[in-house]
């Protein structure tokens, strides 16, 4: 085939602009080709690396989401998970004919406990205290690792065993015993995944759902140290490996670390909801046992147990009832931990309260329903948050936990990672309004951000208003458009404006033409004109328009 | 030092100022008007629906059912407080029981095939049972390391929805509670259902009709 100069030139600016675009994108085949060898040396894709803070990963949402766009295999594992367990949700709750009312009371009880946190804490302290349990307080992450440490350090041990917990997740606890000679192994199914492949979990209920069986398996074989010979990739088989495994840990084990799904404060009761007995093992053999709690985790009466019984485990794995749930409070003699230490956590709780519309997001029971309906989870994953907490509560959860408004903190972009189309409101057991609180937080945003260097956006909307002001200017401006007209072009499109503030949106969209003619030029010849009549209005250069607004069906909620 | 972090905690409360108590609505459903039988059949069906067995008894037919139960156990620890009717069936056929009075090590229980308790309580709508530590469950270890749990649960304990149970169950708070619905499970692998991951596999229910 032969190739004239001229398109052998063209065919290179092509290629050239086609790598351009890629290095936008943050495509780079060479970044790929080094992705895919690691995951060739590994068996699975590598996940996060653990990171300093475990709210604050280092990524702004739009970074952190540009890397795990590239990951086909993550997003085919999501969109396959996160639609079964959608599915497996609504039929539970559609056969409940009070859902609404369960949700209505659980997010009263809810705010009841924003409005007495103080007296409620107290009173479940004092109740803790008289069955035996021992109350600490931790204002942040540091100030409960380094209680926890000191318990576990005065029984002479170097390994606890752990139930899964967001609370003890949100402050590296494990990373924090561990850096003190102390292992702490985690014995969820889907932490034990996520700790063996020195990964961050992607979900707060399934922290393993990104991950298939195919790399759950060459996770076990590599890094468990006792996977059975010709072990297979069926979950049985699999889960069967981890029983194995951990039954050892669970009948040596002399500490055990939990969190909790509620605490009581009406009896000093807590709780820990649960599927696979590990919560069980934990919560039972050990001599002593310390858990981790965030202040808001508190409901007033024992009675409330029947609302949030009903709400969570339908919610969060689409189950009528998770298979294990345990109660306890205090220490109970021959029965269970002799030694209970409950450490009351802030870390930033109190930081949300203070925020009259964003404390709605306390009354979350960690259920995961809201991400797994949401558009943008399902796509992005779990690590493009780049915080423990993701999905929409953890775009609204994150940044007030840690008060990231400043545009330079990457958790300050949590907000806008959302198209507000409410299913998560919708899924939500305790009517957490998510869209009204991310509206809010990106105000809060824009708030903070104000003053300084203006930014194109601020210079663009200073222009705009002051033309918009004044009758004359905007004559002058409405004249421009023809031009932009012209520049439009047959199609009536215009494309890319490398422009600043202009491109970001130009980028990916194309502007319609401006119509040939403005209102006001219009206006003077129908006048000149003496024509009453609508016939001459002016050509709309995007089409007949006019149709267009007078049906209101169908429209989204 | 802790005093000093509960303070300074309580403060930052504090500062976030007055906060509106709502009214707290519960118009959810506690109880219903479905027949004793009606309940029994959902609670069943929900048992099945995890996997678990059902078969049922008259308070006649108990001892033979829980011996069947236990066709294929060799070992089975019993609580301290199971009606001596029960314990003979348990022993029949040469069973080896264990009661756990003084308290069996972890190991011995981890050695031990099967475990029979009664219940405090059971909600059909979900399909949930309950134990609180009465002399007929015993510890919660007991019911958490043989890999096979017989439970006796009498028709008229029965519940038809969850506020009835935990209104029971919250006259003692302090006894330490476990909820059961079905075998241990996970879904932690692609959302498979698996069943029987670390506590008993295998979850043997017989339903007593006791209600008149």
């Amino acid at each position: 085939m032969e190739c004239s100069g001229n398109n052998h030139e063209g065919r290179r600016v092509m290629i050239d602009s086609i790598e351009k675009l890629a290095d936008k994108l943050n495509l780079n085949p060479a970044a790929w080709q080094e992705t895919s060898v690691e995951e060739n040396e590994l068996g699975w894709a590598p996940g996060h690396p653990i990171p300093e803070d475990p709210l604050r990963w280092g990524d702004s949402f739009p970074e952190g989401a540009k890397k795990t766009l590239q990951n086909t295999q993550m997003r085919r594992n999501l969109g396959y998970a996160t639609t079964k367990i959608r599915t497996k949700r609504n039929t539970r709750v559609e056969e409940m004919p009070d859902w609404e009312e369960l949700r209505e009371a659980a997010s009263n009880i809810k705010r009841n406990v924003a409005a007495h946190q103080v007296e409620l804490l107290e009173q479940f302290e004092e109740n803790v205290a008289a069955r035996g349990g021992i109350v600490h307080w931790a204002r942040d992450g540091a100030e409960a690792n380094k209680i926890a440490y000191e318990i576990v350090a005065s029984k002479g041990v170097d390994e606890v065993v752990k139930v899964k917990s967001m609370a003890t997740q949100e402050i590296n606890f494990n990373e924090y015993l561990g850096a003190r000679g102390i292992q702490a192994w985690e014995t969820d199914l889907a932490e034990m995944i996520v700790q063996l492949s020195d990964d961050m979990p992607s979900h707060i209920v399934v922290p393993a759902i990104h991950r298939n069986r195919a790399e759950v398996k060459a996770i076990f074989e590599a890094r468990m140290g006792d996977a059975p010979e010709g072990m297979g990739n069926e979950p049985r088989e699999l889960a069967m490996a981890a029983r194995a495994h951990l039954r050892k840990k669970f009948l040596s084990a002399k500490v055990a670390i939990s969190g909790a799904n509620l605490g009581v404060a009406d009896s000093g009761t807590l709780s820990v909801f649960e599927s696979e007995g590990n919560g069980r093992m934990c919560l039972t053999l050990p001599d002593t046992l310390i858990t981790v709690m965030g202040i808001e985790k508190i409901v007033p009466s024992y009675d409330d147990i029947e609302v949030f019984s009903q709400l969570l485990p339908r919610s969060a794995t689409g189950e009528r009832m998770n298979p294990y749930t345990s109660f306890w409070t205090g220490v109970t003699p021959d029965d269970g931990p002799q030694e209970f230490h409950l450490i009351l956590l802030d870390n930033g709780r109190t930081n949300v309260l203070a925020d009259p519309v964003g404390r709605e997001a306390l009354k979350c029971i960690r259920c995961g329903a809201c991400m797994n309906i949401c558009p943008v989870y399902q796509h992005v994953g779990g690590h493009a948050y780049n915080s423990v907490y993701p999905g929409p509560i953890g775009a609204i959860l994150t940044p007030q936990l840690i008060g990231a408004f400043d545009h330079h903190d990457p958790a300050a972009s949590l907000p806008f990672a959302s198209s507000l189309c409410g299913a998560c409101y919708d899924a939500c057991p305790v009517k957490i309004d998510i869209p009204t609180i991310l509206v809010h937080l990106r105000h809060r945003y824009t708030e903070a951000n104000r003053g300084g260097i203006p930014s194109g956006w601020d210079i663009g909307m200073k222009a705009s208003s002051k033309v918009m002001s004044s009758g004359e200017l905007m004559d002058t401006a409405g004249k421009a458009m023809p031009a932009g007209n012209f520049v439009a072009g047959p199609d009536h499109k215009i494309g890319h404006i490398p422009l600043p503030v202009v491109k970001n949106w130009t980028f990916v969209r194309d502007v319609p033409a401006p119509p040939r003619q403005n209102f006001r030029s219009w206006w003077k010849e129908r006048e000149a004109a003496g024509e009453p009549s609508a016939q001459a209005a002016p050509a709309s250069s995007v089409g007949p328009a006019t149709e267009r607004t007078t049906s209101t069906e169908g429209q989204a909620q | 030092m802790s005093n000093a972090a509960r303070e300074e905690i309580f403060n930052r409360i504090r500062a976030a100022g007055h906060i509106d108590a709502p009214a707290i609505p519960r118009d959810y459903r506690v109880g219903s008007s479905t027949s004793r039988d009606e309940i029994v059949a959902e609670m069943e069906q929900a048992l099945i629906d995890y996997t678990a067995t059902v078969t049922h008894a008259t308070p006649a037919t108990l001892p033979e059912a829980i011996a069947s139960a236990l066709a294929d156990k060799q070992t089975v620890v019993v609580p301290p407080g199971l009606p001596s009717e029960w314990l003979a069936a348990i022993a029949a056929g040469g069973r080896q029981v264990r009661e756990d009075d003084p308290p069996l090590s972890k190991d011995v229980l981890d050695k031990t095939e099967a475990v029979v308790t009664g219940a405090r309580a059971a909600v059909s709508l979900s399909g949930t049972i309950m134990l609180d530590g009465s002399p007929d469950q015993g510890r919660r270890a007991i019911t958490l390391l043989p890999d096979c749990h017989v439970i006796v649960l009498h028709a008229s304990s029965i519940y038809a929805t969850v506020p009835e149970a935990v209104r029971l169950l919250g006259k003692h708070p302090e006894r330490p509670t476990t909820w059961i619905a079905g075998p241990s499970a996970t879904s932690d692998i692609e959302l498979v259902r698996v069943d029987g991951v670390h506590g008993p596999r295998t979850l043997r229910v017989i339903i007593v009709d006791d209600a008149s």
